[in-house]
């Protein structure tokens, strides 16, 4: 007789019972809906920052490239390299050359103080110093305005970031910096990449302006492929001449990103999962009330012989897509706020801004709408057991 | 047609119940002693709080006795698991409540086919059924009302139909005119008589109301745990 056919049409129609109720318990529930949506616009929002610094920081490197920095530097700011060493990393073994030489620029920069156009407060903007081979060695750079640079004048292209981000970075104004007078002439993408928060101009204008001499920080190279850098990087390394430290530009972003896309994941589950308490708590409230509500139609049910597993299947069906309604909900919000709003933060590493968007992604989506699957089944659970325990008679009696 | 009713179907033997309210226990029913006959539309009276809502529920399978057993049709429910009661509830009672305890967000008819969920009937079968219950009780024009726009006495024969409807071996009602005025009462009354006597439907009624029990063919009387022909006054 009952058999799981019967058993799912029971649990279906308690469950379809419990749903037609909930415009009578909607105070209860729309509370509940909010909660945890509440809870998944936080988790998604928060997270959507670490994703989307990371993202501006990975797209940045690709596999077959490399930066080469002064040995025991963690980053360019504390890295230093002459002219000699630059001039023997780009004659390496493993790099792309083309008619022109091969693809390695050697890099400096200085940071400038823009005024943020969001705040009006001063923050640090890199002025980088690069070498013809700049737009080769990364990936996916292009002028979106204006052009490029002459090689030997002192003008500069903005990064499509940090135009968006600061005040006053136009194609056709000048950028003042000191006693430098820096015309724009250019603005460049990278995909969204860590050098869109940059301001570029030829490497040698830069060593001159700064007094850097013939000195620079970094060498980017293009290798032939992704399998060269082994080949490349042991060159460099088993060389008496140099002192280097060589990494792939994929590693070295995604080392610089760690830090900070660190921090804010374990901020963002720390303060999801505290509100996330407090919205087991809201369902749980909300589920104990709709059993409460209704102890009497379910005892019915169960007198008619209904079982009490079914019960505690159909409640708890009944809260997961009350909390399902609620994670949709809160996805949904957290998509249309945060996805791809532009802001730009401290890189710690670099010590220097990034621009980039938040990213709310799929997979970060499908992660919230879990957490609050999990709300659900852990605020329907008692209440469901509750309510296929409770003794039928004793149930019946209750008005 | 019944025209034959020795056969025992109900029978309650050295039942004893008690209840636990913290550490007070409240002794409701002790070695009673029911048989009720197939066929048979008895009513069980007694005074408020003298367990005879607990009596229904042991025959019922809602629930156990604290010692005894109580059989139906050969059943031991008193050893059946709560899987396989639930089960044997759905086979073999129809249960009228006071205060009809019906679904207020499904229509009459919606109401009626519930315990026809338990069973294996198509939809078509079930509809029928739903609606051979429902001209039974006379609410035929009433199948797509939901329960707030039917009267108290509507709303119970809505609650009689539910109770019918899968043709149970028993039917038990609990105070099922308790709720209604005289009139509507009446026709409850005439309804559950002519189920018994014409449709062969054995009874079981709880009620305060001597009135109700006239219509019983038996009436039995619950007072301090045991039952008696004659009222204890
Ligand atoms: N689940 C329970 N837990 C504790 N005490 C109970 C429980 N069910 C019933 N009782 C007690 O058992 C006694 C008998 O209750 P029961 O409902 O069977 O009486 P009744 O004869 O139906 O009364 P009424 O005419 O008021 O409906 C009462 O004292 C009641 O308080
Ligand atoms: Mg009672």
């Amino acid at each position: 007789m009952a058999g799981p056919i019967n058993w799912l049409s029971q649990v279906g129609s308690i469950t379809k019972f419990g749903l037609m109720s909930i415009p009578q318990r909607r105070g209860a529930a729309t509370a509940t809906i909010i909660g945890i949506a509440g809870v998944v616009a936080v988790l998604v929002g928060v997270l959507s920052i670490a994703a989307g610094f990371k993202q501006a920081m990975t797209v940045s490197g690709s596999p077959d490239a490399a930066i080469v920095l002064r040995s025991g530097a963690d980053s360019e700011m504390v890295s230093g390299l002459g002219r000699e060493a630059t001039r023997v990393i780009a004659d390496s073994p493993g790099v792309a050359r083309t008619a022109q030489g091969p693809l390695a620029s050697a890099e400096l920069f200085v940071i400038i103080n823009l005024p943020k156009r969001s705040t009006g407060t001063d923050a640090n903007v890199p002025l980088r110093g690069v070498e013809a081979a700049a737009l080769q060695v990364r990936d996916n750079v292009r002028i979106i305005q204006g052009r490029l640079f002459e090689w030997g004048k002192n003008e500069v292209i903005v990064g499509s970031g940090a135009a968006r981000e600061f005040g006053g970075l136009d194609v056709g104004s000048t950028l003042k910096v000191g006693r430098y007078e820096w015309p724009i002439v250019g603005i460049f993408s990278a995909n969204g990449g860590v050098s869109e928060s940059e301001i570029w101009s030829d490497a040698r204008v830069l060593q001159d302006a700064y007094n850097r001499g013939d000195s620079f920080q970094s060498v980017y190279v293009r290798l032939n492929s992704p399998g060269a850098f082994q080949a490349f990087k042991d060159s460099l390394t088993t060389n008496p001449q140099l002192s280097v430290k060589v990494v792939r530009q994929s590693e070295y972003y995604a080392e610089q990103s760690e830090t900070i896309t660190r921090l804010i994941t374990t901020l963002g589950f720390l303060i999801a999962f505290l509100m996330a308490i407090g919205a087991v708590f809201g369902a749980l409230n909300t589920m104990y009330s709709a059993v409460a509500a209704r102890t009497r139609e379910i005892a019915t049910l169960r007198a008619l012989g209904f079982g009490g597993g079914a019960v505690v299947v159909s409640l708890m069906i009944e809260s997961l897509l009350l909390a399902l309604a609620g994670g949709l909900l809160g996805g949904g919000l957290a998509y249309l706020a945060f996805n791809n709003f532009h802001t730009s933060t401290m890189n710690w590493q670099s010590f220097s801004q990034v621009t980039f968007a938040f990213r709310v992604t799929p997979e970060l989506l499908v992660r919230g709408i879990a957490w609050s699957a999990m709300i659900g089944v852990i605020g329907g659970l008692f209440p469901a057991i509750r309510a296929a325990r409770s003794p039928i008679a004793a149930a019946l009696r209750e008005l | 047609m019944n025209t034959q009713g020795n056969d025992t179907l109900v029978s309650v033997d050295g039942v004893e119940k008690i209840f636990h309210r913290g550490a007070e226990e409240i002794h409701v029913l002790s070695n009673l002693q029911l048989r009720v006959p197939s066929g048979e539309f008895l009513a069980l009276m007694g005074p408020s709080g003298s367990g005879k809502s607990t009596l229904l529920n042991l025959i019922g399978g809602l629930d156990r006795p604290t010692r005894g057993t109580v059989s139906v049709a050969g059943e031991r429910l008193d050893q059946l698991s709560d899987h396989r009661l639930a089960a044997w509830r759905a086979r073999h009672v129809g249960f009228v409540f006071q205060l009809y305890n019906l679904m207020p967000m499904l229509t009459a008819e919606r109401n009626v086919e519930l315990p026809l969920l338990l069973t294996h009937l198509s939809k078509a079968e079930r509809s029928q059924h739903v609606k051979a219950a429902l001209a039974m009780v006379g609410l035929s024009h009433r199948e797509r009302h939901y329960p707030r726009t039917l009267s108290g006495g509507e709303q119970q024969r809505v609650g009689i139909a539910r109770g019918i409807v899968t043709d149970p071996t028993l039917l038990l009602c609990d105070e099922p005119t308790g709720d209604l005025d005289r009139k509507a009462g009446d026709e409850i009354l005439n309804l559950l008589q002519g189920l018994n006597r014409e449709h062969g439907k054995t009874i079981i009624m709880v009620t305060h109301d001597p009135h109700a029990s006239a219509r019983a063919a038996r009436t039995v009387h619950l007072d301090k745990g045991q039952l008696s022909n004659e009222p204890v006054k």
